[in-house]
């Protein structure tokens, strides 16, 4: 089946059915079409994320300072905020390859409810549109941060209500993406396929869903109540009338601390069906790193409190948020244990895929190490709304998810377009987006030490070095962002075909051609056995 | 394509959907619950100022109208599609009934000038104040869900008028008869919150 089908057609690519072009694409309920419709809208809105942080980056340098005013750069840190985490990284990889691999993995010709899913991605362009719109309507682009704190998020005039209302909309695609997937798994496994049959990236997916489902609702209600707040003055948040601002931050965090999970779980799910692939070997730990998912789902859920250790909490919430928050670490760490000792005696085959996975595993210790010290109350409270945080979550976020990301396009690419991109413009661009990546966030741990806060449109002389080095960082990373894109979208136009499983993987996607059929299988598989079975069963030994 | 078909599927994807409504309401009981705990003397005077009768009226509608969407999808797994219709169009009709009346309060608590940020609550104690913001935002809600579930239930009533839910698949209307309950449970809940707090 390999050989014999995968140079043929275009699969799901070529239209079928009446509609041609851009119209079989918006209104096609096929998941691998809406995979792409997300691929392409998030790639769109995370340029335009990376661009607003190049553009904050470069007003710390004195020549440039007075492009932007103290309240544009409020501004821009929020909108950078908004378009990365709403835009780009929650939805990020559950929608693109989740969207698009789910189904298949598990042996399925589509998702439960394909019209949800396509609901969905309208949903989210809705929710894209509105907090575009409310950057240039009303009072101007909010300046809150991405976090929308009471009680300035009431008082401010810039226009919150409607970049609130697009967070809202945001969450309702995210939850339905949840209900949809859960629903998938539970019921259209293909016979013989196994809870523990299941790729791990599935696994991961499962636990992501139930986070946005149990999650997103308590943001959902936060945010209406600051729309009526703001709108009607309900007074909940608002200390002058006997409101709480601390109960925002609760409700807030409450979600928005799991949501740091439905970042990173799939970003995990991702690495784990690339580690057994280029090792030429079983993963290390099936059960273990499934049941982490779950678990960091579970512990994840209990931790939100440790973004508010300097809000005047009791000191006993403090040392148990605290102590959660050290637990919910060993969970990550069971994974990297995981996915290097994977490694171990394998047969290593150093492809962009692994290379990018290998770089998120390093990136992401860092991340979680300096999420570990963050955990400590006594280095909290001296590091806490410094850069050290900014550095921090970016090493998890980007260095984390964005760099998962990145490896899970390269991975699963020449599947979804059935073309190869050129490895050496890939492996070209690494250079600059690593030592950008790290000059640019480490530098910022080290501003953050020395007492560097965040958001603030001024600094001191003492942090002008520093700061140079960031913002030459973050240029290399732009650079090293646009060959990688370019090289991308090069390959998916005009790139030489590729086989039907060009990595020898061994998961159901590399038994289709490339790309792969409308409806996927022509007859749904049986499965007789696990997923990462390189010798037995597997289609390459 | 032989069409998929999944019941069991459909209903589990509504039931994790009412899970995130429930959650929904979740926000809104935790900020309740916290602010009861902080002004309990307050919610006590507050709550003696709303209209027990009515809400015990409402709750009686509710609950009635749950019942005719139960004995609904009931007369449908019997095959008696005309009974189905009439019961599902009472469950509107008694939906209609509780917005009325919810109607008729909140105008009543706005001509005595109590409304969020009105100048009359800006008088009253912070935790009066908050009482009726809580109010307002969770029966507010609430009511834009009793609206939800009349258009679903509304949308069902004419599919069944076209033949498209039918004795041998109903499946559609079990989910908004889900969902129908689901509000009238939050209901429930909202009640002695509110009405039942002094």
């Amino acid at each position: 089946m390999n050989s014999s089908t995968t140079s043929a057609g275009m699969g799901f690519l070529a239209d079928e059915g009446p509609r041609r072009g851009l119209m079989a694409w918006l209104t096609s309920t096929d998941h691998k079409r809406i995979g792409i419709l997300y691929l392409w809208s998030m790639l769109a809105f995370f340029m335009v994320g990376v661009g607003v942080g190049v553009l904050m980056r470069l007003v710390q340098l004195d020549t440039f300072h007075h492009l932007v005013t103290a309240r544009t750069y409020n501004a821009l840190f929020t909108v950078h905020g908004v378009i990365m985490i709403f835009l780009f990284v929650v939805p990020g990889l559950p929608a693109v390859f989740g969207n698009f691999f789910l189904p298949i993995l598990i042996g399925a010709k589509d998702v439960a409810f394909p019209r949800l899913n396509l609901a969905s991605w309208y949903f989210y362009i809705a929710g894209a549109i509105l907090a575009l719109l409310s950057l240039f309507t009303g009072g101007g682009a909010p300046d809150t941060g991405w976090t929308f704190y009471a009680p300035f998020s009431l008082q401010t005039g810039t226009n919150v209500t409607l970049a609130v209302f697009a967070a809202f909309v945001l969450g309702f695609s995210s939850m339905l993406t949840g209900i949809n997937f859960i629903t998938t798994i539970h019921r259209l496994r293909a016979p013989g396929m196994s809870w523990f049959r299941m790729p791990l990236f599935c696994w991961s997916l499962y636990s992501t869903s139930w986070i946005q489902i149990l999650a997103t609702p308590v943001l959902a209600i936060t945010l209406i109540l600051v729309m009526l707040e703001r709108l009607f003055g309900i007074g909940i948040f608002d200390p002058t009338k006997g409101g709480d601002p601390l109960l925002y931050q609760h409700l807030f965090w409450i979600y928005s601390h799991p949501a740091v999970y439905i970042m990173i779980l799939p970003a995990m799910g991702a690495i784990s069906e690339i580690m057994p692939t280029f090792s030429r070997k079983p993963i290390f730990g099936y059960t273990a790193i499934a049941f982490s998912s779950m678990s960091i789902a579970g512990v994840g859920s209990l931790v939100w409190a440790h973004h508010m250790f300097t809000s005047g909490m009791s000191e006993f919430a403090n040392m148990v948020f605290s102590l959660l928050t050290m637990i919910v670490a060993i969970p990550s760490a069971i994974k990297v244990f995981n996915w290097v000792s994977t490694l171990y005696k394998g047969s290593i085959d150093v492809q962009p895929p692994l290379f990018y996975a290998l770089t998120f595993i390093f990136l992401f210790c860092i991340g979680g190490l300096t999420g570990v010290m963050q955990g400590a109350l006594s280095i909290n409270v001296h590091v806490h709304d410094t850069y050290f945080i900014v550095g921090h979550f970016h090493y998890v976020m980007f260095g984390g998810t964005g760099f998962a990301f990145f490896a899970a396009l390269l991975y699963w690419f020449p599947k979804m377009f059935g073309r190869m991109y050129s490895k050496k413009l890939i492996i070209a661009a690494w250079f600059p987006l690593f030592v950008g990546f790290n000059m640019l966030y480490f530098g910022m741990l080290v501003l953050g030490m020395q007492g560097m806060p965040r958001r603030y449109y001024e600094h001191l002389p003492m942090f002008h070095a520093g700061h140079q080095v960031v913002t030459v960082g973050s240029w290399l990373l732009a650079l090293g962002l646009v060959i990688y894109l370019v090289a991308l979208i090069w390959a998916a136009r005009k790139g030489p075909r590729a086989e039907g499983n060009p990595w020898g993987g061994v998961t159901l996607e590399w038994t289709l051609p490339s790309p792969p059929i409308t409806e996927n299988f022509e007859e749904i598989p049986v499965i007789d056995h696990g997923p990462y079975e390189f010798r037995k069963g597997g289609q390459h030994g | 394509m032989v069409e998929h078909r999944d019941d069991f599927g459909s209903k589990l994807g509504m039931w994790l959907f009412l899970v995130t409504e429930i959650l929904l309401f979740g926000g809104l009981f935790i900020a309740y619950s916290y602010m009861r705990a902080r002004y309990p003397v307050e919610f006590h005077h507050a709550g003696a100022e709303l209209n027990a009768t009515l809400g015990v009226t409402n709750t009686f509608i509710l609950l009635t109208s749950s019942l005719s969407m139960a004995l609904g999808i009931v007369a449908m797994q019997r095959g008696q599609e005309l009974w189905s219709r009439i019961l599902v169009g009472c469950t509107v009709l008694l939906g209609l009934v509780f917005l009325c009346i919810k109607g008729v309060e909140w105008a009543a608590k706005f001509h005595h000038g109590l409304y969020p940020d009105s100048a009359r609550i800006l008088t009253l104690p912070q935790g009066e104040r908050i009482f009726y913001g809580l109010y307002f935002s969770m029966t507010g809600l609430h009511g834009l869900h009793v609206i939800a579930g009349m258009g679903v239930l509304s949308v069902m009533l004419v599919m069944m008028l076209r033949g498209r839910i039918h004795p041998g698949h109903y499946t559609l209307l079990e989910n908004g008869g889900l969902y129908w309950h689901l509000v009238d449970v939050i209901w429930i809940f909202l009640l002695p919150l509110f009405y039942l707090a002094a």
